[in-house]
């Protein structure tokens, strides 16, 4: 019986057994399983999302705040929300598109280098999602995905804007891998709570919100603009202000945001 | 009966796969920052070793000794890849913090240590029962890690805060090494002096003795 194993017939019996066995049984968990993951999935970006504009108070349903909520495709380069002509050319469905997905599509995103590449993000899809706020209750009027390049990692977040498009509601990510106590304290909520009512632009139209190093003084008349920086973690507060600053700036939502602010949503 | 307990128990004090045979160590450094996720991982470990332990037991007399390496690695693998869908489908949150590290339990020494050590050799009851109980192993170092790297460095238990922090107003000052893996080395390192202290036996034999020094005179 031993000797036998170890002849070329068994041996290869054995190996094409297993296999076959091995891969049902994982093929079958990850087909089985998939409609549950997918759900998640889209439970926690909707959590993020809702959670950047304040409007989900613990312990409610999640589905039904977000109906409050309607997702758009705005067209970065030309400053508005996407025409259905554009988005059929384009190929693409409100519904099932991913912005995270597109920025690696050369047919769907730019490349980006140098000076126009603050955020070190490679390239941009050329829509992005935004999420527009029907409920007039709700302080927040627009959510905006950004992201940007930290120390380790690239972070993904949503900024949600007031109805003057440039006081900041709330701002979080719902995907980093900073060092953790550093610059992994993006995801502190004491920290999070000071982006609350701070103005993204200043009177010249320009993006000029972003983190300082130490804590911002009250008196200072730019404190409108500024944020505590995170104290151990200088490149990760430079790269969320990099972040912000190519976001909301000329190469991103900037002439967007313009255009809502004079025409209205 | 007390061969169950030797298998089951043993692992836990007298023969610890990380104090005592210094595998999976790769592992307790990464995930250790934080409690909640350090049991996650061990309860996937421990699954995982089981199970492989299990039915590698089961086929263990008709493996071939060629391909017998492959034919391990092929169903902790497979394990591995549903326990990871698993965590995804039904703790999306934990799922996240662990991300690569569940994956990575296929490379993890002590499953395939004990695949190799013990199923190879023993019934299939047994080679579960050894798998649970180096699981276990694992877990209790696995948790007095994370222990002490997430009161030190975060002052929380389980996400819970226990000491308040400055960055929140409080008294604590966060130490950050803690929360960085090589902090893991050094509560490893002190656990496995303590436990060598109180268990003489797992003192290694030196390899060599250190001379005696000799006089600068006699050296002349």
């Amino acid at each position: 019986m031993a000797s036998s194993n170890d002849s070329i017939k068994k041996t290869i019996i054995v190996a094409v057994a297993l296999c076959l066995v091995c891969s049902i049984f994982v093929a079958g968990a990850a087909v089985g399983l998939k409609p549950i993951q997918q759900a998640n999935k889209d439970l926690d970006r909707k959590r993020n999302i809702l959670a950047a504009a304040q409007m989900l108070q613990p312990g409610e349903n999640v589905d039904a705040v977000f109906a409050n909520v309607e997702k758009r495709l705005v067209n970065v380069s030309e400053g508005r929300f996407a025409t259905d002509e554009e988005l059929a050319a384009a190929g693409v469905s409100v519904d099932s598109y991913n912005q995270q997905a597109a920025s690696k599509d050369p047919a769907l995103s730019v490349a980006l280098s140098g000076d126009k590449d603050p955020a070190s993000i490679k390239r941009r899809a050329n829509f992005a999602t935004v999420y527009v706020v029907k409920d007039d209750n709700a302080k927040a009027r627009i959510i905006l995905p950004v992201h940007g390049y930290g120390l380790w990692s690239t972070m993904y977040g949503f900024m949600a804007l007031e109805g003057d498009f440039s006081t900041v509601v709330g701002f979080g990510f719902y995907q980093q891998a900073e060092t953790p106590g550093l610059g992994g304290e993006v995801d502190n909520p004491a920290w999070k709570a000071l982006w609350e009512g701070k103005e993204v632009y200043n009177e010249q139209g320009e993006a000029v919100l972003g983190l300082v190093k130490g804590s911002v003084d009250a008196n200072d008349p730019q404190a409108s603009h500024k944020v505590d920086g995170l104290s151990g973690a200088t490149l990760t507060s430079r790269g969320v202000t990099n972040l912000v600053h190519y976001w909301l700036g000329e190469d991103g939502f900037g002439p967007f945001l313009a255009k809502l602010r004079s025409e209205g949503v | 009966m007390s061969e169950v307990k030797k298998v089951l128990f043993g692992p836990i004090l007298a023969n610890n796969p990380i104090a005592l045979q210094i595998l999976g160590i790769c592992s307790a450094l990464a995930v250790t920052s934080s409690l909640s996720v350090s049991l996650v991982m061990s309860i996937a470990l421990t699954l995982v070793t089981a199970f492989s332990n299990l039915f590698i037991a089961v086929i263990r007399s008709h493996i071939p000794n060629s391909i017998r390496i492959i034919v391990q690695m092929i169903i902790i693998a497979s394990l591995v890849i549903v326990v990871d869908q698993v965590l995804k489908a039904f703790a999306y949150e934990i799922s996240k913090q662990l991300s690569v590290f569940v994956g990575l339990i296929i490379t993890n020494c002590i499953v395939m240590g004990r695949a190799e050590a013990y199923a190879m050799k023993n019934g299939p009851a047994m080679s579960f029962l050894d798998g649970i109980g180096n699981g276990l192993g694992y877990s209790a170092m696995l948790m007095v890690v994370g222990f002490f790297r997430e009161l030190l460095g975060a002052g929380k238990l389980f996400g819970v805060p226990v000491f308040e922090t400055v960055q929140n107003g409080g008294w604590y000052q966060p130490n950050g090494l803690m929360l960085l893996p090589p902090s893991a080395f050094f509560v490893i390192g002190l656990v496995i002096w303590g436990l060598r202290s109180y268990k003489k036996e797992q003192v290694e034999e030196p390899e060599f003795k250190i001379a005696k020094n000799s006089r600068s005179q006699e050296a002349l």
